[in-house]
């Protein structure tokens, strides 16, 4: 009799064990769920506000006036143009010198004329910001880079122009140190700060050399 | 032409193009891997031989960012990747 009673209260147990078990079984996939939905929606946002509002667009600001700098420029803007990117470089200030085709002293004040004298004319005679040895350095790696197959900074530039690289030259920079748009190789786009930050703001990277 | 190149080729790949970016250094093999399969229609195949040692890693963050499928890497001193367009 006894026994009989304590079988029923151990198979009563099992019951609410069970019973217990599917509640609460229930219950934690009810609430995964509704984690998971959360969760879900939170990554969407996320998604469309990270990657949605910034085009698919690079904008490099050339700065330096040295050759291995901007090649280091001008690789990463072709690099980025051959994986589908939008790409501008802004030049200004001393970069400038490797967009120049020639000097035009013609009606330009002293001091423009000065700095046109002092500056390099052209992307085949910049310096190296390291061991340019008063000239010497640059025609040492263009000796090395030409005997390694690699290509010059003129032929990167041309390489960034057929790719559909736009180049923008700063126009206050220009004014600065008085180079006038004859002087630049054609078909360059001008701009400012304003350009500059209307680009950078959509972009994905944006690179200061 | 696309015989030539193919004759040319040190290792037998099927491709619709065929790409001889050898003794190329960063970034031309990337730039005109890029250029040539603008004109490619899609499903083609291309195959392009480098030397350049950075080409595997760069050839695979490209086809990462292009959305396109590298099908074979042959390894060695002339590598050689096959990439389908999507």
């Amino acid at each position: 009799m006894g026994s009989q009673s304590s079988k029923t209260i151990a198979q009563l147990d099992r019951n609410l064990v069970d019973y217990i078990d599917e509640a609460v079984t229930a219950k934690v996939a009810e609430k995964l769920n509704a984690f998971q939905e959360q969760i879900a929606q939170t990554l969407a946002r996320c998604q469309k506000n990270s990657v949605s509002q910034l085009s698919n667009r690079a904008t490099i600001i050339a700065f330096s006036g040295e050759m291995d700098k901007l090649i280091a420029a001008f690789i990463i803007a072709t690099g980025a143009a051959s994986i589908g990117m939008d790409v501008s470089v802004y030049v200004t200030f001393w970069a400038l010198s490797a967009l120049k085709k020639k000097n035009r002293f013609k009606g330009k004040a002293f001091t423009d004329m000065l700095t046109a004298l002092m500056l390099p004319t052209g992307p085949d005679h910049l310096g190296t910001s390291k061991l340019n040895m008063f000239g010497a350095g640059p025609m040492f790696f263009s000796y090395v880079m030409k005997k390694k197959n690699m290509s010059s900074l003129a032929d990167l530039i041309e390489l960034a122009r057929q790719t559909g690289v736009r180049i923008i030259a700063c126009q206050t920079a220009m004014d600065v140190m008085g180079i006038t748009r004859e002087e630049l190789v054609d078909d360059l786009d001008f701009g400012g700060v304003a350009t500059y930050l209307a680009d950078a703001c959509d972009s994905k990277i944006t690179l200061f050399i | 032409m696309q015989e030539d190149m193919k004759d040319k080729m040190n290792i037998e790949v099927e491709a619709d193009e065929y790409l001889d970016c050898k003794d190329m250094k960063c970034p031309l093999p990337i730039v005109k891997l890029s250029k040539t399969i603008k004109q490619m229609t899609a499903g083609q195949v291309i195959a392009v031989e480098a030397t350049d040692p950075a080409f595997k890693s760069d050839v695979q963050a490209w086809v990462k960012t292009m959305g396109c499928e590298l099908l074979e890497f042959i390894e060695g001193p002339v590598q050689v990747a096959v990439i389908r367009k999507p």
